[in-house]
């Protein structure tokens, strides 16, 4: 069965989930092809052309393309669909937004969160906030399934596929892009850090957040938060951890002054090692840590910083 | 301008479900339903931009069993207009939602359709992405922010970077995300008006839709159980804990 993957890259920059797709689009033992779409993204193509197991890439660089809006996007993909059994895109919020139009536009469902590929037509997800886990069978014609990333490791460097130019245009005459705020940051990004801190409504402002950066220095980590911290302000939409924010699966996170509730839990109960810091020896959230720590923040943190 | 809010009943958000024994589901009997919270951000947006005099009427839609009314009863009396139960007791796969959905657009010719991003219990994040298709408009996901303009829908998107703002041509599909606004709660007299509000009963097979489930779950099983770990005493204890009994630091 023939794959057709959609990569995702920014400013020239090819990320990391497409590595992931691959390695999940060999479990359906046919050719694997990497869609690149953009403005500019020969650079992007190249990057892709060096994965492992990419037998072709394809290039559709437009204008119309630029900023990956999912109304031209989607009908290129469902133009090249008739050639692919299988469509993969992550989990993220640009493969969240684009696929299920494409399935849409192909007369088929889409399935969400895809962690484990048992055959071609039986995938596992998990739905309820992370609460259950089905084992769901796809009586559609072609598969078009989000990838849970983090449930897949990442192929090597080792391939060198052939690199395909599409000239197909969708002129787009119904949505514009205005403008985009991205969060600047030096730290790895979330869903692909070792090492995440995240803080919650108990960190009680964004200037307090400047404890948790010495730490996530000296651990080379990222930084989260819950959802009652990003609604307070603290920090930015992007830093959730949850249900309805991002998924991830660290080898280590820490959780200081988060209570632990379904909705962040389903966001990170899948880390390796999980450390609660929390004033309450009663939250949930120790009902999940491997370490817990009895106390207040703003004494306990200093000292690990100073302690590491 | 008319907008079209679809709900979707689910289980209160603050219920931890369980996998039945059969492993076949999660058992819902006595459980607390509820309307899916993005689905009454939907709700509560439409009846802001009919407050500020930019939407004339408020429909709202479920498609599910007949029970599915007491959410639409308390759309209504949130604010909606009038309601409609597209009822059905099987459940659809999610395309036959959509085009289900697509129907009722086609009768109501909305200029905007507000729907959550993602429901609670499926959590499929999809609907509003593949009526955008069926209909061929344009899609604003994951909204935490919009303003209608005199033809479009400029929509704040909630991205994995950051921030996008997109302007739609109307009619347009929003899907919402936590931020958009704040629900309110129905007021005792609207939760009595609402009950001479109207809603519409229409079996699925009077609408003339094939419905399919192609997406056949096959078992459910409960999560890996975390077995819950140690307290550590000090900040000295859990650094040498990580160091040399968990290893995931240096
Ligand atoms: C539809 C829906 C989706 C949601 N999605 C998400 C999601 O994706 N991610 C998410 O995180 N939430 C989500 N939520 C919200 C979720 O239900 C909780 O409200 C939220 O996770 C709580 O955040 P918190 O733990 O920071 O705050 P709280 O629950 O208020 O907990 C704060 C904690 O800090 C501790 N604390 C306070 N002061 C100190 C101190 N000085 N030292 C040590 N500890 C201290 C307290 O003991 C408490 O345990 C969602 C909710 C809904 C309805
Ligand atoms: N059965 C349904 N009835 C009405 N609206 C629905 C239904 N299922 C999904 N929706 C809408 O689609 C949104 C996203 O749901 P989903 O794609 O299932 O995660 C929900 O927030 C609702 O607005």
């Amino acid at each position: 069965m023939n794959v057709l993957i959609y990569a995702e890259h920014e400013h020239g920059q090819l990320k990391g989930e497409t590595a992931k797709l691959l390695s999940a689009a060999e479990r359906f033992a046919g050719e694997s092809h990497v869609l690149v779409a953009g403005d500019n993204c020969q650079a992007v193509a190249e990057q892709v052309a060096h994965l492992a197991g990419v037998s072709k890439v394809l290039v559709a660089e437009h204008s119309c393309y630029a900023h990956q809006l999912a109304e031209p996007v989607s009908q290129l993909i469902e133009q090249l669909a008739s050639d692919y059994d299988v469509i993969l895109a992550a989990s993220t919020t640009t493969g969240k937004n684009l696929l299920p139009r494409v399935a849409a536009l192909l007369d088929v469902n889409q399935i969400s969160d895809v962690i484990e590929i048992q055959t071609a037509d039986t995938f596992v997800r998990p739905f309820y906030a992370g609460n259950a886990i089905a084992t769901v069978k796809s009586l559609d014609s072609k598969k078009v399934l989000t990838i849970r990333t983090a449930a897949f490791d990442s192929v090597l460097n080792t391939g060198q596929a052939e690199i395909v130019s599409l000239d197909k245009v969708f002129e787009n005459g119904q949505s514009r892009f205005i403008d985009e705020t991205q969060t600047k940051s030096a730290r790895p990004e979330l869903t692909a850090a070792d090492v995440i801190i995240s803080g919650g409504r108990g960190m009680q402002s964004g200037e307090n957040f400047v404890l948790l950066e010495g730490i996530a220095d000296k651990l080379g980590a990222a930084i989260g938060a819950s959802r009652a911290a990003v609604d307070a302000g603290f920090v930015p939409n992007d830093l959730q951890v949850g249900q309805t924010g991002k998924i991830v699966a660290p080898n280590l996170y820490i959780a200081v002054g988060i209570s632990g509730a379904i909705q962040h839990l389903a966001g990170m109960k899948d880390s390796k090692i999980i450390v609660a810091i929390n004033k309450d020896e009663d939250a949930p959230i120790f009902q999940v840590a491997d370490y817990g720590l009895v106390g207040d923040l703003f004494e306990i943190l200093p000292q690990l910083e100073a302690q590491l | 301008m008319k907008i079209l809010v679809p709900i979707k009943r689910v289980v209160d958000y603050n219920v931890k479900v369980k996998v039945n024994r059969e492993e076949t589901g999660v058992d819902l009997t006595n459980v607390k339903m509820a309307i899916n919270p993005f689905c009454e951000i939907a709700l509560e947006e439409a009846i802001r931009l009919k407050e500020k005099g930019i939407a004339s009427e408020v429909v709202t839609v479920s498609i599910g069993p007949q029970v599915c009314q007491e959410q639409l009863r308390t759309g209504l009396a949130l604010g909606a207009d009038r309601a409609i139960l597209i009822e059905s007791e099987q459940a659809p796969d999610a395309l036959s939602i959509a085009k289900l959905l697509r129907q009722v657009v086609e009768n109501e010719q909305p200029g905007l359709v507000i729907l959550g991003k993602q429901a609670i219990d499926s959590d499929n994040n999809q609907t509003g992405q593949m009526l955008a298709a069926l209909l061929g408009w344009p899609q604003g996901t994951f909204a935490s922010k919009l303003e209608v303009k005199d033809n479009e829908a400029w929509v704040t998107r909630e991205v994995d970077g950051g921030l996008q703002t997109l302007a739609l041509t109307l009619p347009a599909i929003v899907t919402t995300d936590l931020r958009l606004n704040e629900p309110r709660y129905a007021s005792l007299p609207n939760i009595m008006k609402a009950k001479r509000k109207p809603i519409d009963v229409i079996a699925v097979a009077d609408l003339g839709i094939a419905v399919n489930s192609n997406v056949q779950t096959i078992k459910v099983t409960p999560p890996a159980k975390r077995e819950a770990g140690i307290k550590v005493a000090s900040v000295a204890e859990l650094v040498e804990k990580l160091k040399n009994e968990a290893k995931v630091i240096g």
